[in-house]
């Protein structure tokens, strides 16, 4: 047996079923072990995507996403890919082939140092340096990524370490890491002290970020909510984290969020933040006096850096969550604030914004109610991340993907693939932007290849929507620079080239027809919706 | 403000860059960084002076906690332990001026450990503003090669945990 080998055996026991990945030189040798071992392999089209849909792999299997390259361009390729994952947590094991140990260092072909490059991204990362430690890093990596905060590790395995004989191996049950302990459970004393103040506050709300899907506690927040009747608001990574269609559901918090939500949580005088950094565009208004805040999170480091905090609470949001339930005896008295919010919340009624062409609120509107309970919605970033994200309705088992934390363009064609694969039972929902497509276009080759029945929306309205809308607000109309793709493709026919079925939709009731048709069609299926260029993103 | 920070990490290779680079991109300053081997192989032991005020400081801390190699990290006050740094200097000096450079190293208790031509080499440890105290008198004599170590620091007895 070979490293190569092992490696392979190492990734089953973690219960891998599949790879995603781009074969080369220097990575043949684990390739060749794949194959023999017969373990499932995607060949993509960019190794960047390779990392998205074991992005979207993890979110939705809840497993550990796994995705291979080879050194050099191959590496460097999947960057973007690892700091997305990174930006939002989602615990990937990548691994790169590199050149052999003796060549480090010299410029060869295709040598890149992915470890030093990858480092400020990485949960952790590793460059294997002896056969015999192969084993025991691979069990830290899955480890590493999967507790605690999740996160992507990096190993870096050169090439004539892969090929180098070993006799046998022994892959422990758990392995200690003695600069890694994640904390679980909460300070006791910090949970009694959340408890008592729940109890007292007079306009509490609670805010979910993605660390509630992380920790897999929404039936803990759905169970706090039943006991105290607080209203809920979302950040944009936690949107699917609670029932939308429960009434103690208000409304996404943030830069792109619904001004009643911002203002209620302005307003309130108990926040409660569960798994969010609260970073620039889920800003919590803190202006108010007198605001208490709760924090929740398991990672310490995000406890207090963007936002002072009253009672910090280190820890998995589900243990916390069932300690505070617990220690409520009584639900606060909170009906003026929650009449209050009723009111707030009626007031802003949303019109029916007239376009000549199809109004992607309200296409979104539909897909929402014509897909099932378990439907996963992936955004890609712009415009139609906000659109999509703000006009789908979240309840049961439905969730979101979108890359909340870097923002980035060609995440949802490749994530989706991802997700389905993750979670084949589920409808999946691809949205994008014509902007978005291109950027990894070649993904509807996995799509197709892959026999994956996801329904693709691309709005089209010939421009980069949101970077445009900026640059309109901040040096005026006339200024508008960079942003139009003047000859547009026909995207229909990109689909249809690549196999896949697709329609071109002009109106709303194009739309629908067409979404009826991808909804039967049980196979992949592109709908471009041509949108109007001064369609806003609110 | 300056802070000063023990840092106990797993001996190998890339530590290092690890934590130095953890200060560059979220934007931290060192003043100064230095590493050892501690009486087990296996841990090293970093001591690194920063700048900023508390809450940067906190933050500091929290970072260099999360990263898997730190196995501990311990911020210090100046009160409660041993801080010193060693400094290597040559000056020059000819034969009329070395009596009184002589003088001045006796003062702050250095030696002398190279003596050539037209120079002297020193060897003097002590805190920050003895060590720079001592640089300021040494400056008109004429610095030509000049090397600190950057602090190290051990807290004193009375302070450590049981």
């Amino acid at each position: 047996m070979i490293v190569a080998d092992l490696i392979v055996k190492c990734l089953k026991k973690e219960n891998v079923e599949l790879v995603y990945g781009y074969p080369g030189g220097h990575i043949l040798p684990v390739y060749e072990s794949i194959r023999k071992q017969d373990m499932k392999h995607v060949l993509v089209r960019n190794e960047q995507s390779a990392v998205h849909n074991a992005n979207g792999y993890a979110r939705a299997s809840k497993k550990v996403g796994v995705c291979l390259a080879t050194s050099g361009p191959g590496a460097t390729n999947m960057i973007t890919g690892i700091s997305t994952a990174y930006m939002d947590s989602v615990p990937l094991v990548i691994i790169t082939g590199q050149v052999p140990l003796n060549q480090i260092g010299d410029d060869v072909f295709q040598e890149a140092d992915i470890i030093g490059s990858t480092e400020p991204f990485t949960k952790y990362n590793y460059l294997v340096k002896n056969k015999d430690e192969v084993a025991g890093i691979i069990k830290k990596a899955f480890k590493i990524a999967r507790t605690g905060r999740p996160g992507p590790v990096l190993i870096d395995i050169p090439k004539d370490i892969q090929l180098q004989k070993i006799r046998s191996y022994e892959y422990p049950d758990d392995i200690f890491i003695k600069g890694y302990n994640p904390v679980f459970e909460g300070h006791i004393g910090q949970i009694k002290r959340a408890a008592n103040n729940i109890k007292k506050a007079k306009k509490p709300v609670i805010c979910c970020g993605g660390g509630v899907l992380s920790s897999d506690a929404k039936e803990e927040v759905a169970e706090l909510v039943r006991k105290t009747d607080i209203p809920v608001l979302v950040t944009f990574m936690g949107l699917c984290a609670f029932d939308q269609t429960n009434p103690n559901y208000i409304g996404m918090v943030g830069m792109h969020g619904e001004n009643y939500s911002n203002k209620i949580i302005k307003e309130s005088d108990l926040v409660i933040v569960i798994g969010s950094r609260v970073a620039d565009r889920s800003k919590i208004d803190v202006t108010a006096r007198s605001k208490k805040i709760i924090q929740i999170d398991i990672d310490s480091a995000e406890i207090g850096k963007n936002l002072s905090v009253d009672i910090p609470i280190v820890g998995d949001a589900k243990n916390i969550l069932k300690d505070i339930i617990e220690r409520i005896d009584k639900a606060p008295e909170i009906s003026e604030w929650k009449e209050y919010i009723c009111n707030l919340k009626g007031r802003y009624q949303e019109k029916i914004e007239e376009t000549p062409l199809v109004n992607p609120k309200e296409a979104m509107k539909f897909a929402s109610d014509n897909m099932s309970d378990n439907a996963i919605l992936i955004t890609d970033v712009g415009q139609n991340q906000f659109w999509a994200a703000r006009n789908f309705k979240f309840y049961k088992d439905r969730m979101i993907f979108g890359s909340g934390g870097l923002g980035t363009m060609g995440y949802s064609l490749p994530a989706s693939i991802g997700a389905k694969m993750g979670k084949p039972d589920s409808e999946v929902i691809a949205v994008m932007g014509d902007g978005g497509i291109q950027m990894l276009l070649a993904e509807l080759g996995v799509v197709k290849e892959q026999n994956l029945d996801i329904k693709i929306i691309v709005f089209n309205n010939a421009r980069l929507g949101m970077v445009k809308e900026l640059q309109e607000n901040s040096y005026g109309r006339p200024s508008v620079f960079g942003t139009i793709f003047t000859d547009s493709p026909d995207f229909e026919a990109i689909a249809k080239a690549f196999g896949l079925r697709g329609r071109t939709v002009k109106n709303n009731q194009e739309f629908e027809e067409a979404f009826k048709e991808a909804m039967d069609s049980k196979e992949a299926f592109l709908i471009e919706a041509l949108v109007d260029s001064d369609f806003k993103t609110l | 403000m300056k802070h000063i920070l023990l840092v106990l990490v797993e001996n190998q290779s890339g530590v290092l860059s690890k934590v130095s680079g953890l200060f560059t991109r979220r934007g931290y300053n060192i003043d100064s960084l230095s590493v050892g081997e501690t009486e087990d192989p296996g841990v090293s032991r970093m001591t690194i002076t920063a700048r900023g005020d508390d809450s940067t400081i906190e933050q500091i801390v929290k970072q260099l906690n999360k990263l898997v190699d730190v196995i501990r990290v311990l911020e210090i006050k100046k009160s409660e332990s041993v801080c010193r740094e060693l400094l290597l200097i040559r000056v020059k000096a000819d034969m009329g001026k070395r009596p009184s450079i002589m003088e001045i190293v006796s003062i702050f208790r250095g030696s002398i450990i190279d003596v050539y031509d037209d120079s002297l080499m020193i060897e003097l440890t002590g805190d920050e503003a003895k060590i720079e105290s001592f640089t300021e008198l040494m400056r008109p004599y004429g610095i030509m090669e000049y090397n600190r170590t950057g602090l190290t620091a051990l807290k004193r007895g009375k302070f450590c945990e049981k």
